[in-house]
């Protein structure tokens, strides 16, 4: 034992580096499998918009949406997904009826 | 029958021309007919990893462009009965070759009655790596256990797939068993379970390999070399044999032992 690990004994442990290697790679890998362009996600978010302003008035400023991960149901493995969080204003008195 | 393998990875330096060079020498032990091409057009260093660098008169740019015969170029090994190889060009382009000639390349070695045709991909997904994988059969993906490379396999793995490269398989190199008992290097499973591929051999970080290569021979010829053992295994299993992953397992001396035993 040298004295480097002497003084590491009495540190808090940090998650050993493989691990942190794997979770960076897999974060990394959702966005490129998805190839999704940021332009893209302008465009998906402005036409999110459009159609959910027909039913209620959302909150556009603080309207979110991004990719990300989640647990898939049949295996062990992870899917990407849309996330959306939108916050509604108020719902339209006329919801529906203007189409 | 006879099949060209490509070798690719995205990432450059991950070990795909030492790869190809020893699964060419591994096959022509075996009693093949081998036919290691380097497409790596203007950086070329398949002739330099197989001890070849003298002997070059033509090369692959030569042979598409009809200035020689290909029995002219393929320079053979004399140390292995079988074995020839395809240099690149060195002071040419990556666009002086289409993917169009690569295939007719590769049809052309099919005939001249080669068992195995080894393409050792440029790194990179651009006009060369479309060229490489343009007349294979099928693809091996090399990679190390690191977060730049993986995701560079991944993304390579997709562009086969897109090509219709289909089950393509993983070599996973320098692996540092005793970083990945220490959880300080992804494992075989990490790595597998992330790319979801079929995995056709895992490669030791090896001294051997900086030492054959500096000689110009590649590690599987030599026996007791633990990446030489693990390249004999690929091969192998290229051929179709069931071999099992080689046992990976660090010797644990006194005083790391006695380290585990203060970390508890």
């Amino acid at each position: 034992m040298d004295f480097s690990d002497f003084f590491g004994f009495f540190k808090k442990k940090a998650p050993a580096s493989g691990s942190v290697a794997k979770d960076r790679l897999k974060l990394v890998l959702v966005h490129d499998r998805v190839d999704c362009s940021t332009q893209v996600l302008e465009m998906l978010k402005g036409d999110i918009i459009k159609v959910i302003s027909n039913y209620m008035e959302i909150d556009e400023e603080e309207l979110d949406i991004n990719i990300t991960q989640t647990k898939s149901d049949d295996n062990a493995g992870s899917v990407p997904v849309l996330y959306a969080n939108i916050p509604i204003k108020s719902m339209r008195r006329n919801a529906g009826s203007n189409q | 029958m006879s099949e060209v393998i490509v070798v690719t990875s995205g990432k450059g330096g991950v070990g795909k021309t030492t790869t190809t060079a020893n699964l060419g020498c591994g096959l022509a032990i075996a009693g093949k007919k081998v036919a290691l091409v380097d497409a790596d057009i203007g950086l070329r260093n398949l002739d330099v990893v197989m001890g070849l660098e003298n002997r070059i008169v033509y090369d692959l740019v030569d042979v598409v462009d009809g200035n020689c015969k290909i029995k002219q170029a393929l320079i053979k090994d004399k140390r292995y009965a079988g074995l020839f190889l395809l240099p690149a060009a060195q002071t040419r382009d990556k666009d002086a070759v289409t993917p169009e000639q690569m295939k007719k390349l590769c049809e052309t070695l099919k005939e001249e009655g080669f068992d195995y045709i080894i393409l050792d991909c440029p790194a990179g997904i651009e006009q060369g790596f479309k060229n490489a994988i343009a007349g294979a059969d099928r693809a091996v993906v090399v990679t190390t256990p690191e977060v730049s490379a993986v995701r560079d396999a991944d993304r390579i793995i997709g562009l086969l797939e897109a090509n219709e490269l289909n089950n393509p398989t993983l070599i996973l190199n320098r692996l540092r068993i005793d970083m990945v008992e220490k959880g300080d290097m992804m494992s075989i499973d990490d790595v597998t379970e992330i790319l979801a591929i079929d995995i056709l051999g895992v490669v030791p970080d090896d001294e051997s390999i900086v030492i054959q290569t500096n000689k110009g021979e590649p590690a599987v010829t030599v026996e007791e070399s633990k990446a030489g053992q693990a390249y004999r295994n690929i091969t192998r299993r290229i051929l179709g044999e069931d071999v099992p992953l080689m046992e990976l397992k660090t010797e644990e001396k006194f005083m790391d032992k006695l380290k585990k035993l203060f970390r508890r």
